[in-house]
């Protein structure tokens, strides 16, 4: 008997395994092609990643991230971006301090409040403002502050509201994802309690996804902080330093980055040593690396944040 | 903050929930006190949300009106890249047209990568590695699209150039490889595939994540049939995440319509003509390139008219992201936003 159903079985996987060769080579094809589809996206990972950190890695220097562009003119290979990383910081955190009051809130009133048509169409058009394209955020700075301002006035802050507006949905979505995420029989042992809904959002809601908020916070930070459009139109550029979001143009890592690429290579006069021909580019790549270094370092505390400190819900 | 309605109980804070039962249940959900400002702020902020995307369109629409208006001769005076006798829709035209050629050149070089990296991720890695391979991916979302442009400029480009060349030698009769093959690589098709890798990341993590919501059942019941692994994701998965994945290519679409520095940085821009010839240079931009392009030395009419084009990007992107995000909202727990 036994003998039988090994027979039938090896008959059957017999039948599977040799009926349609082509569909196997067809499995197999797909196969391929399915790692070769996540190898081909690596590809370009890997070597942007090895060219900024090649090329940038050479021009890093206490004085590079220490001193501004100033008055450095042509090949001069001195001067630093220290305006660019302090104007960058400035920015995003006047964008944070705007887009997480009004993100958080907006998440709690989906996840605590939000029923009928206003909820509805609030996350419709959260996530319909993810797709805004960034540069249009900063025509819009542009065109609002004209009510209040002269037309060709460009402010720090400017730059803030237009990161802000596209700040704001991601935050929203990741809060509400992590608002959700807080068991319901907490929030009822609460209001058994006695204690009123507002304290325990504050006090149980939120503290129980707060590891969780903070990541979406971190990652919509480091989404952000790489924008160029939007700070090249409501920003501008300068050399300076300015530590004032409020007063005069400032300059920022990824419009710096724009900025020196587009002055291309410096004219230099035959044996003048002082000169650096590519040192546009070079600024540019260290910068780049710059960047990157703290987009990843947003990136990487948001995760651990997350997986440190979350509680253990179930 | 709190009212109390008993006169033996002076009112406490935090006092208020502690209330005779019996009141509150009559009151039905009335809040008082701060529970009612709080109602109050959350609710401000979304709708204050609702208010500030209205005001983005209608900001853009006051400013853009002296251009929608002006004449051609008072255009072309405050643009220098409008010629005599042109109108605003003969320039904007061509802008538009870029900008949805580059986009959709884009999508179809990303579509079919990134359908496989989703159906690698949920289907084909170990399921150890799976989280960590897709967290790689992610990483392509990180990258500052001026870092993309730097690199395409200076990396991509003259990689890619031998291969546009041959292109145009031996498929120089598809009309998008025809005519003069640039020199220098810098010609919307190098645009594209950057573009490509940038929506790389979203497509994937939207099609992914519906890759994964197949029913197991159905899963099981192709494997009980005796289907291999490739006929389990033709006869099971796609069919489940069809709307899923359209849903993802036109966030995808949306993401590359708005790009701005990796075009400005690559492309060497064309203005006033309609051309497929995606190798050849100087005739293509976007209207996001040519916004950032200009923008710094505009004035008057000439912001008037930037914004203009501006506009147009807004509704293009808006009428894309509406309809994507309808489709997406039918299946809901999923968003491009994390």
């Amino acid at each position: 008997m036994s003998v039988e159903t090994t027979d039938a079985t090896a008959h059957t996987r017999a039948l599977l395994t040799t009926a349609d060769p082509r569909r196997k080579t067809t499995d197999r094809t797909m196969s391929v092609l399915i790692w070769g589809a996540f190898a081909l996206a690596m590809i370009p990972l890997v070597s942007l990643l090895w060219t900024v950190l090649v090329n940038g890695v050479g021009r890093l220097s206490p004085e590079f991230l220490s001193y501004s562009m100033r008055g450095i003119y042509g090949g001069d290979p001195s001067g630093g971006i220290y305006h660019a990383i302090l104007g960058t910081l400035i920015i995003t955190g006047w964008a944070t301090l705007i887009s997480v009051p009004i993100g958080l809130l907006t998440a709690i009133y989906l996840v605590e409040y939000g029923r009928g048509p206003l909820a509805r169409s609030v996350t419709f058009f959260v996530d319909v403002m993810t797709g805004i394209p960034s540069i249009v955020a900063g025509l819009f700075v542009v065109a609002f502050m004209t009510i209040f301002l002269d037309p060709g006035t460009r402010l720090g802050i400017m730059g803030s509201i237009a990161l802000s507006v596209l700040m704001i949905p991601v935050v929203v979505r990741s809060c509400e994802e992590m608002l959700k995420l807080v068991p319901n029989e907490l929030r009822e042992a609460s209001y058994a309690l006695g204690v009123p809904k507002w304290l325990t959002i504050v006090k149980v809601v939120l503290r129980t996804s707060v590891a969780g908020i903070t990541t979406g916070i971190l990652l919509a930070i480091a989404r952000v902080i790489g924008e160029t459009a939007p700070l090249l139109v409501a920003v501008g550029v300068t050399e300076s330093i300015n530590f004032n979001a409020f007063d005069g143009r400032m300059m920022t890592l990824p419009v710096f980055i724009y900025r020196q690429y587009s002055q291309g290579l410096a004219s230099c006069q035959e044996g003048d040593l002082q000169c650096v021909a590519d040192i546009s580019y070079q600024n540019a790549w260290g910068a780049a690396l710059v960047l990157i270094v703290i987009v990843m370092l947003l990136n990487i505390t948001g995760r651990l944040v997350n997986r440190w400190f979350a509680p253990k819900l179930r | 903050m709190t009212t109390t309605d008993s006169p033996q109980r002076p009112a406490r804070p935090g006092d208020h929930a502690e209330r005779a039962p019996a009141r509150r249940r009559r009151r039905g959900t009335t809040e008082r006190g701060f529970n009612r400002v709080f109602r109050w702020i959350a609710t401000g902020a979304g709708a204050f949300i609702l208010a500030t995307l209205a005001a983005v369109a209608l900001f853009l629409l006051i400013r853009a009106w002296p251009a929608l208006t002006a004449s051609e001769d008072e255009l072309s005076d405050a643009v220098g890249r409008i010629p005599e006798g042109t109108s605003l829709l003969e320039f904007v035209g061509p802008l538009i047209f870029g900008t949805l050629l580059a986009a959709l050149l884009a999508l179809a070089l990303a579509m079919p990568v990134a359908m496989g990296i989703g159906l690698f991720i949920s289907h084909y890695a170990p399921p150890r590695l799976a989280q960590v391979l897709g967290y790689l991916v992610d990483l392509l979302a990180a990258i500052p699209s001026v870092v993309y442009g730097l690199w395409g400029f200076l990396v991509l480009a003259p990689v890619l150039k031998p291969f546009w060349f041959w292109l145009g030698e031996n498929l120089g009769w598809f009309p998008l490889f025809a005519g003069q093959v640039s020199a220098t690589g810098k010609v919307l098709a190098t645009v594209s595939v950057v573009l490509a890798v940038m929506i790389l990341p979203i497509i994937t993590a939207v099609s992914r994540e519906v890759f994964l919501q197949t029913p197991k059942l159905h899963e099981e019941a192709a494997l009980a049939l005796g289907a291999t692994r490739w006929e389990v994701i033709r006869v099971a998965v796609l069919p489940f995440g069809r709307s899923g994945v359209m849903s993802a290519a036109m966030l995808g679409l949306g993401r590359a319509l708005g790009e701005t520095m990796a075009v400005l940085m690559i492309i060497s821009p064309g203005f006033l003509v309609y051309s497929l010839e995606i190798l050849a240079a100087a005739r293509h931009n976007t209207i996001a390139a040519f916004i950032a392009l200009d923008f710094a030395e505009a004035s008057g009419l000439g912001v008037n008219a930037l914004i203009a084009t501006g506009l147009a990007l807004f509704l293009i992107t808006m009428a894309v992201n509406m309809t994507a995000r309808a489709i997406v909202a039918r299946r809901k727990d999923f968003s491009g936003a994390n």
